[in-house]
């Protein structure tokens, strides 16, 4: 499999970052990001990943169930994530993210037919004190209002 | 970038840079604000010395169990022949933390001086700083930090002609909260599901691949360059008997000022809601207070008004200090729907390794919802309360009892908001939507 230059870069410095014989730490960065460019983890890549971290296939498919940011299926081209956990709770985060699943039509873990977005109620992400909080890809929003996300959503629909 | 407005009555020491104006966290501005200078002190000191202030600090762990760092560090078999690691715990993902997002963010460098400082006590040669999946941003943050102090020559071989080398790299984690238990940490830093491994032995003496270990918090380590800078004792007077210096405390939930305020140990509950956090939200009553991320047990309003931030205080009114992660709720807050999605997050997130918190959390939920959506039994309230107390203690890492804890204590001094849903059908929602607005 070829990456991007980019990628093939972080590739290589990822597998000298650990010590001799221990590639395998490698793994789940990998993962990661190849994921970011691919879309999803697929097939060919865990053997790939496999072969770069010199770790049987088997040892690259076990911890692809166990993460929940790894996923063998494409999300949106927008992956939006509203946490519902209790600081965000206590601040309107359940109300957002119904929101969110009126306005793009789907539930959680599910993506829109013309494949913009896909949504996901998530566990804390570490901005509770300025909750309710929402994460689109690695984007972090703070204070969300419906009003405020129906803007943001918005503006990422149209065409760039 | 801070994303609240700072208190006066905060005590600036980790983030004491962070606010200077014009701060940018780069390596240049940390050395002209003193940065990198207790490293240079501690290749002075020797280990046994530096581990001897941080011990007169009373500097305890922040991610959450408070465990004495500098007795931590003694642990570490420095003679042995195998290599050392330093490992920073930047997982942060205990419901209602998020101030090792402040500090990554706002100023990486004194992070990697806290690292470099603790390779120095047990002589490490490699460290990684494992940062939760979801951050990314702050991993391309300490990627650039890191490249940065390479640079700058305060990494890599023979640091600044000390003889010392030291190797740090980000690690990004993929999404797991059991891998913020350090054992698990580790298996997965090891590229391997986050299950926890059975202790003793402890990190200290068997960690990453099976060497000596210092596995902290990231504001732990964060906190190391200014008990050499001040001395353990003035570090340690900052504070009160047994908890020196600050703690960067999280203020979550229904706060008029909501935010991450650095504060001394011991710091009054009281001056800490109404003056830091404004007061309750609406100035209305309130209802429950969790000292440090919704692994403590629940306090009522009436129980944390009079207490003090500390471990102590905390323990003795049966909660924890915890991670720092302050979550206040209201008179309006629906308590049984808040220990439905206490429960549902630790389900969630149980790694499914031992019996009783994989079936243990998935029953409760059950139950809970069951009792939430109005169509439980007064056996049910019982039946919560025993299965939690029954998981305690049991299982093979904390998060059964994380599970446990708040579980139990909310079913015991909430018992009549549990009763009072078994005659109504609907469920309130938790806050009424004007409330919402007034965030803006
Ligand atoms: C389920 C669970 C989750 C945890 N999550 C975190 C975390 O996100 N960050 C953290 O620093 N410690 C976390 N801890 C505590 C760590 O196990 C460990 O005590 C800590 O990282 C040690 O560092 P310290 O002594 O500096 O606090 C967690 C513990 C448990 C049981
Ligand atoms: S207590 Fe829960 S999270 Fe910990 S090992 Fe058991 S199943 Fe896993
Ligand atoms: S509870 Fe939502 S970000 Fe922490």
């Amino acid at each position: 499999m070829t990456f991007s230059p980019d990628l093939e870069a972080r590739f290589e410095k990822l597998v000298a970052s650990y010590p001799e014989g221990r590639t395998r730490s490698a793994v789940i960065p990998m993962l990661m990001y190849a994921q970011d460019e691919l879309g999803a983890v697929t097939p060919e890549l865990v053997a790939e990943v496999a072969k770069r971290c010199k770790v049987p296939p088997i040892q690259v498919e076990e911890v692809i169930g166990y993460y929940s940011m790894l996923h063998r299926k494409p999300q949106g081209k927008y992956h939006v994530q509203v946490c519902t956990n209790i600081s965000c709770l206590l601040v309107g985060g359940e109300e957002l993210y119904h929101h969110a699943s009126k306005k793009l039509g789907i539930g959680h873990k599910q993506t829109t037919a013309d494949g913009i977005f896909s949504l996901e109620e998530v566990e804390c992400m570490g901005a509770c004190s300025w909750a309710p909080a929402v994460e689109i890809d690695y984007t972090f929003h703070h204070h969300v209002t419906p009003e405020k996300l129906d803007q943001l959503l918005d503006g990422l629909k149209k065409p760039q | 970038m801070l994303f609240n407005e700072p208190h006066p009555l905060e005590t600036r020491v980790l983030t004491k840079r962070m606010h200077e104006p014009g701060y940018n966290g780069t390596v240049e501005a940390y050395e002209r604000y003193g940065g990198y200078k207790q490293f240079l002190k501690a290749v002075e000191m020797t280990p046994d010395d530096i581990i001897g202030e941080v011990k007169t600090s009373n500097l305890r762990g922040r991610g959450g169990a408070g465990f004495p760092t500098g007795m931590k560090w003694g642990f570490v078999p420095r003679q042995s022949s195998k290599p050392k690691y330093i490992v920073v715990n930047g997982d942060e993902s205990e419901p209602g933390t998020c101030k090792d997002r402040v500090l990554i963010e706002n100023d990486p460098h004194l992070l990697i001086e806290g690292c470099l400082i603790a390779a120095r006590v047990v002589g490490a040669e490699r460290g990684y700083v494992y940062i939760r999946g979801e951050y990314r941003y702050l991993i391309d943050i300490m990627e650039r930090a890191i490249d940065e102090a390479y640079r700058a020559g305060w990494l890599g071989q023979n640091i600044k002609g000390t003889g010392i080398n030291f190797d740090l790299r980000a690690h990004s984690g993929a999404g797991a909260y059991e891998c913020g238990e350090e054992s698990a940490l580790l298996e997965s830093l090891e590229g391997k599901r986050g299950n926890p491994r059975i202790r003793p032995p402890f990190p200290a003496v068997a960690g990453l691949y099976a060497s000596p270990t210092v596995l902290n918090n990231v504001e732990t380590f964060a906190a190391v360059p200014s008990i050499l800078e001040m001395g353990g004792k003035a570090w340690a007077d900052l504070g009160i008997e047994k908890a020196g210096g600050t703690k960067l405390t999280c203020l979550t939930g229904h706060f008029n000022k909501p935010g991450v305020y650095e504060l001394t140990l011991g710091f009054p509950v009281e001056k800490m809601i109404n003056e830091v956090g404004g007061g309750v939200r609406g100035g209305r009553k309130m209802k429950a207070f969790i000292p440090g991320g919704s692994s403590c047990p629940v306090l009522t309003g009436d129980e944390a008004w009079p207490l003090t931030m500390d471990y102590d205080s905390m323990a003795k009114a049966g909660s924890m200090l915890g991670s720092g992660g302050v979550i206040l709720m209201d008179e309006t807050t629906d308590m049984v729907k808040a220990a439905l999605r206490i429960m549902h997050f630790y389900a969630h997130e149980s790694c499914g390794w031992c019996i009783p918190c994989r079936e243990g959390t998935a029953w409760l939920k059950k139950l809970l919802t069951r009792l939430d959506a109005g169509s439980g039994s007064a056996r049910d309230i019982d039946l919560v309360g025993d299965l939690a107390k029954n998981m305690l203690g049991r299982t093979f890492c904390p998060l059964g009892d994380a599970a446990a804890l708040p579980t139990m204590s909310i079913v015991k001094k909430f018992r009549h908001e549990f009763e009072a849903k078994l005659s109504r059908p609907v469920s309130v929602p938790v806050t009424s939507p004007d409330q919402l607005v007034s965030l803006g």
